[in-house]
């Protein structure tokens, strides 16, 4: 090692020549200094700051921090737990101390030159520094995007905001609509007392940049007069007030046009730029020209500059654990430590614990991502992670995979060996073997519907099991995934749906013409009357078909997911008999009609045999039709039955509900005392609220929906879909309230958990303790006076799983009129009991 | 709405069984069976001197008798202990209301027919009490909560007052340009008009009597005489006193409902607990004097 040696350069200043020199004290900075620390290397840690992790430190007073991945193990000499910023800034500020950690605060670099055994970093204030490594963690948050407009320049405007409890009775302009913008505007606005006038400027139209969950606050504030925001607008300049006005004026471009508006606060939130001039005055190559551009590194994070190392977001790893086992292993990396395995490679180890063949975990990685086709684009990194999330099965010739019916959305690669799919379910023995390399189980992803058929393995078989979250953050980050994955499904549906009728390369003419529609709900994408015969698959979601009756749209048939539409037009010269529009939010598969009218035209057998077949769906659909117009009122009820359900009540997204007959319902409320009673005391379900229509109450209750809303933005992962279908929340929430704000039908509550209760007996008998379904009286008091707030989590309704006899709320039920009705039941309700 | 007049469950679309149907009327069947059998033994065994509860088919069918009483009166708690497993208080309710209607065939014919001014009869009476209750309550479940469905719209009862509530506001609001005398009897509307029926006076009476009411036909009776420039408020008032007026009838049904469905349960369970006294009495007694 070598020690510290003090020079003097010929300018007369002094230097310090160490060993190591790392540039910024972020998550990542901090972690190799830790290492350096304790490995006794001579160091320096250069921050430009006057406080350690500027980065951190600037996050909103009180913000949570995640620490994601979950799976991956932290490596490094300074703790890090998910948290509020407080307690994380404290922690690292004592091993900081703790570990003697030689840090130079207030320390800018402006310059990096040389190579490894002799590198010199210029800082702002003259001085330099001489290193052999160097190890560059400076974030890209170090120089966020300034104001430019006029005015810009003013001491009220700041690009951080700390406390917002610190600020009163001002009028404040957020600048910016990411997360940060909002997430500041809403604290400035959260509470009345503190008086502040708060409005958020937006450049673009809506908020693409930010979460959703965001969003929805913001919006959310507004309608209840907290703040106000105006998108497309941009703030031109900031001038002193004239007679009659505030001290100083924010003049802002809007779409109506110019605004003026009081101001004594300016918050921009305008993002940052990776220092990407800094880092290549250094000698360091980027791989690409665009923004989003990198440095070049290699496996040890070294840059095209040797001995310049370069880790955390700069190397574009956001997340602060990742940034930190960086920081821990470029250090053991300069110390020559050669052995070193990536942390996670002991959880990858027992992954393949069982494994028949002996291998290690690269060899494991590279034959997965090697050998199946979806996985070919993934980087090694990205395999790592998500095969932390992963199972692997090994299984014996004739094991079973998955049942059909069975509730699952997790993705399975065939590693090795083969699976058999029981295409039949009246005959086990019709199969259709799927080999090494490709994947099965797609379907319950894409459309959140139960096994379609069941899966044997076929020979000793090695399985990768990918779980939904796991594959849609795949199939989000690497657009390679996604590309292969959908074509996939695609060429498996339209064989499915039409395999037993075309030939094998006219189902690879139609995928190959084939394209994947979103549909907003209510769109209509088949028309009455228009000319076209493309068919349509639906992917997910649902969609309603109608015709025009009358005057009237009569509601025909309700079609779900793994069904197609539009095939009738083939046998009507191309002329649409009926509208459909998309139930819910949908995905739908066009197939071009001109192939089909193609293969109808030259395959004369063909065309006679698919007429064959529809021609039972036409009389189907013709008896319907003559049905309508002898029973019109039945036939109105019933349109406009499955209308509220399915479509105003949202159940053409549930996968279970809870509906009640109000011919039956005496009001008792014995199904939310017997949901509180089985439940800690709090009842999740709300019988009064929710609409009703034709005697059928919806009340407000989880749907448990097919793709279900509230697990879009759950940061601990907490929410899951349950072995039988049930959407339940674990023990992981933190009581963030983003499902609740996500849940379009208010089924999620946010509440604490009562305490425990003395027994039914003795409150019969003496009165002891609160009543079936309550809370203690003292303990509800507490609750209302606020204190010490105990914490609130997210509740809802977990459809009694696991517990004996099933939903209480059913069984509870005096007179029988509440009931669950699933999918099946609403295609019963649709449409005389015939499937479209 | 797109349809009128009444509807069972059996013609929604959504196929509900309801207590009284439940498994096929299953404890119908098992009710009428029991009831049957009671008095074909009852008239087959030729008991001497007559028949009496103190006769071998006396303590047979004061034994079953008993025991359904007891299992009867533990449906309260059933309906409260809410355990995990496979039970449905649908079943429970729908045995409850048949084996109860057997009950008064068999107890009936436990006694024999002999009545007296003693505890054995007082048991009986007590019995046919909370049975008699039970029908009114079984009834009021067939008939109440369909009417109470299309009395209330959409609303729940927490919408119903607040849009009362509402009217309210915007009865002081429309009030403000009128006359002292007018203004009066609006502020009476809001402060004293009662919701809840009385609960033996009909909704009629209670509307007669109604500071809303009054109102309305005050206004109504001042609009054609009002001066030109008074006319628009009294119109606008007398429109939001109709809709008050309205909105109220439906209220007051729904509280009637509700208390309906409710008032027979006020007999029904403490005459059960009087009657398991009276029914222990009646047991210890008997073996008592034996």
């Amino acid at each position: 090692m070598l020690a510290m040696v003090a020079t003097v350069n010929p300018g007369g200043l002094r230097v310090e020549r160490i060993k190591i020199a790392i540039v910024g004290s972020g998550p990542a900075g901090l972690s190799a200094a830790g290492r350096a620390a304790e490995r006794g290397i001579s160091h320096v840690l250069l921050e430009k700051a006057p406080h350690l992790s500027d980065t951190i430190y600037k996050y909103q007073r009180g913000k949570y921090i995640m620490a994601t991945p979950d799976q991956l193990p932290l490596r490094s000499d300074f703790p890090f737990e998910a948290g509020s910023r407080e307690s994380i800034i404290d922690g690292w500020n004592e091993t900081a101390e703790a570990e003697k950690i030689n840090v130079r605060l207030n320390a800018e670099v402006t310059g990096i030159s040389g190579s490894q055994g002799g590198f010199t970093l210029a800082l702002k204030d003259g001085e330099t520094v001489e290193a052999d490594f160097v190890i560059l963690a400076v974030g890209v948050q170090g120089n966020p995007n300034t104001v430019r407009a006029p005015g810009g320049d003013l001491p009220f405007v700041q690009y951080q905001l700390d406390d917002p409890k610190e600020y009163f009775d001002e009028n404040i302009i957020v600048i910016g609509g990411g997360d940060a913008g909002i997430e500041n505007a809403l604290g400035l606005s959260a509470d009345p007392e503190q008086g502040n006038i708060v409005t958020l400027l937006q450049r673009a139209e809506g908020f693409p940049r930010a979460k959703e969950a965001n969003v929805q606050a913001l919006y959310a504030a507004q309608s209840a007069g907290k703040l106000d925001f105006i998108t497309e607008a941009t703030l031109n300049r900031i001038e002193q007030g004239g007679s009659g006005e505030a001290p100083w004026i924010a003049v802002v471009d809007a779409k109506e046009g110019e605004a003026r508006l009081p101001v004594d606060r300016v918050i921009a939130r305008l993002g940052a730029a990776p220092p990407r001039k800094f880092v290549e005055a250094a000698g360091v190559e980027f791989t690409g020209p665009d923004r989003e551009a990198f440095p070049v590194l290699n496996q040890r994070y070294e840059s095209t500059v040797r001995g310049l190392y370069i880790i955390g977001a700069l190397a574009g790893f956001p997340l602060i654990k990742h940034c930190m086992n960086q920081g821990h292993d470029v250090v053991e990396f300069i110390a020559g430590n050669d052995e070193l395995e990536p942390p996670d490679t002991p959880l990858l180890e027992a992954l393949f614990d069982k494994a028949p063949v002996r291998r290690s975990v690269d060899d494991w990685l590279e034959h997965i991502r090697k050998d199946v086709d979806i996985l070919q684009d993934v980087s090694p990194l990205q395999m790592r992670e998500f095969l932390l999330s992963s199972v692997i099965h090994f299984k014996k010739r004739g094991d079973v995979v998955i049942n059909r019916n069975d509730i699952g959305s997790s993705v399975f690669a065939i590693v090795d060996g083969a699976v058999r799919v029981e295409v039949d379910p009246d005959d086990p023995r019709k199969t259709v073997r799927i080999d090494a390399g490709t994947i099965f189980g797609e379907l319950g992803l894409i459309s959140g519907r139960r096994r379609t058929a069941t899966v044997r393995a076929d020979e000793p078989t090695t399985l990768l099991e990918i779980p939904r979250n796991a594959t849609l953050k795949l199939m989000a980050s690497v657009p390679g995934v996604k590309r292969r994955l959908d074509t996939l499904a695609m060429e498996r549906q339209v064989g499915q749906l039409f395999g037993r009728l075309l030939p094998q390369r006219a189902i690879k003419d139609i995928v190959s013409a084939a394209e994947i529609i979103p549909l907003k709900a209510g769109e209509t994408f088949i028309r009455e009357g228009e000319r076209s015969s493309d068919i349509f698959i639906i992917r997910s979601g649902s969609v309603v078909v109608e015709k025009n009756i009358g005057g009237k749209e009569v509601f025909l048939s309700y079609v779900l997911a793994g069904n197609y539409v539009g095939e009738m037009s083939l046998f009507y010269d191309g002329l649409r008999t009926a509208s459909v529009r998309a139930a819910i939010k949908s995905e739908a598969v066009r197939l071009p009609g001109e192939i089909f009218e193609r293969l109808l035209a030259d395959n004369p057998a063909l065309r006679q045999e698919i007429e064959d077949q529809i021609a039972q769906r036409r009389r189907v659909n013709d008896y319907i039709e003559a049905k309508r117009e002898s029973f019109t009122s039945v036939v109105d009820m019933h349109s406009e039955v499955a209308r509220f359900l399915l479509e105003e009540e949202g159940l053409s997204e549930a996968t279970d509900a809870l509906v009640i007959d109000e011919t039956l319902c005496i009001g008792c409320d014995n199904c939310e005392l017997a949901c509180a009673e089985i439940h800690e005391g709090i009842s999740r379900l709300d019988r009064e609220a929710g609409s009703s229509y034709a005697y059928i109450h919806v009340p407000t209750s989880c749907r448990h929906c097919e793709h279900p809303h509230c697990m879009t933005d759950c940061p601990p992962d907490a929410i899951h879909r349950g072995a039988d279908g049930e959407v339940f929340i674990d023990e992981k929430c933190i009581g963030c309230g983003n499902c609740q704000r996500y849940c379009p039908y208010g089924v999620i509550q946010m509440a604490a958990v009562p305490p425990k209760k003395p027994s039914l007996l003795s409150w019969l008998a003496f009165g002891a303790g609160p009543g079936p379904g309550e809370a203690p009286k003292e303990w509800v008091e507490s609750q209302k006076r606020g204190g010490e707030e105990p914490p609130k989590l997210a509740v809802k309704c977990d459809m009694c799983a696991g517990i004996k006899g099933g939903p209480a709320c059913v069984r509870a039920c005096p007179t029988g009129a509440a009931m669950r009705i699933s999918p099946k039941e609403y295609v019963k309700i649709a449409g005389g009991g015939e499937e479209f | 709405m797109a349809f009128k007049g009444h509807m069972r469950s059996a013609d929604l679309p959504i196929q509900h069984e309801g207590f009284l149907e439940h498994k096929r009327f299953r404890w119908a069947n098992v009710a009428i069976l029991l009831a049957v059998v009671s008095i074909i033994a009852y008239f087959a065994a030729d008991v001497e001197p007559r028949p009496n509860g103190g006769t071998w088919i006396g303590y047979v069918l004061g034994t079953v008798s008993a025991l359904l009483i007891v299992w009867l009166s533990m449906l309260g708690l059933r309906k409260r202990a809410v355990k995990p497993g496979r039970w449905s208080l649908k079943g429970w309710t729908s045995a409850h209301v048949y084996l109860g209607a057997a009950l008064l065939v068999l107890a009936t014919l436990h006694t024999g027919f002999q009545f007296g001014l003693n505890v054995h009869t007082l048991a009986y009476a007590l019995m046919v009490v909370v049975i008699v209750s039970g029908f009114f309550g079984v009834y009021y479940y067939a008939v109440i909560p369909s009417r109470m469905s299309d009395n209330r719209g959409q609303r729940s009862q927490a919408e119903l007052l607040e849009a009362l509530h509402a009217l309210d506001r915007q009865l002081r609001e429309s009030a403000q340009p009128l006359d002292q005398v007018y203004v009066r009897e609006i502020k009476r509307s809001i402060r004293r008009t009662k919701i809840r029926p009385p609960l033996f006076g009909s909704i009629a009476s209670l509307k007669r009597r109604c500071p809303t009411e009054r109102a309305l036909k005050r206004m109504q009776k001042a609009e054609p005489n009002a001066p030109d420039d008074m006319r628009d408020a009294i119109k606008d008032v007398t429109a939001i006193l109709q809709r008050k007026s309205a909105l109220l009838q439906r209220t007051r049904q729904h509280i009637r409902y509700k208390t309906l469905l409710r008032l027979w349960l006020h007999i029904h369970v403490p005459v059960t607990l009087a009657l398991l006294i009276a029914l222990a009495a009646h047991i210890i007694s008997v073996f008592f004097y034996w």
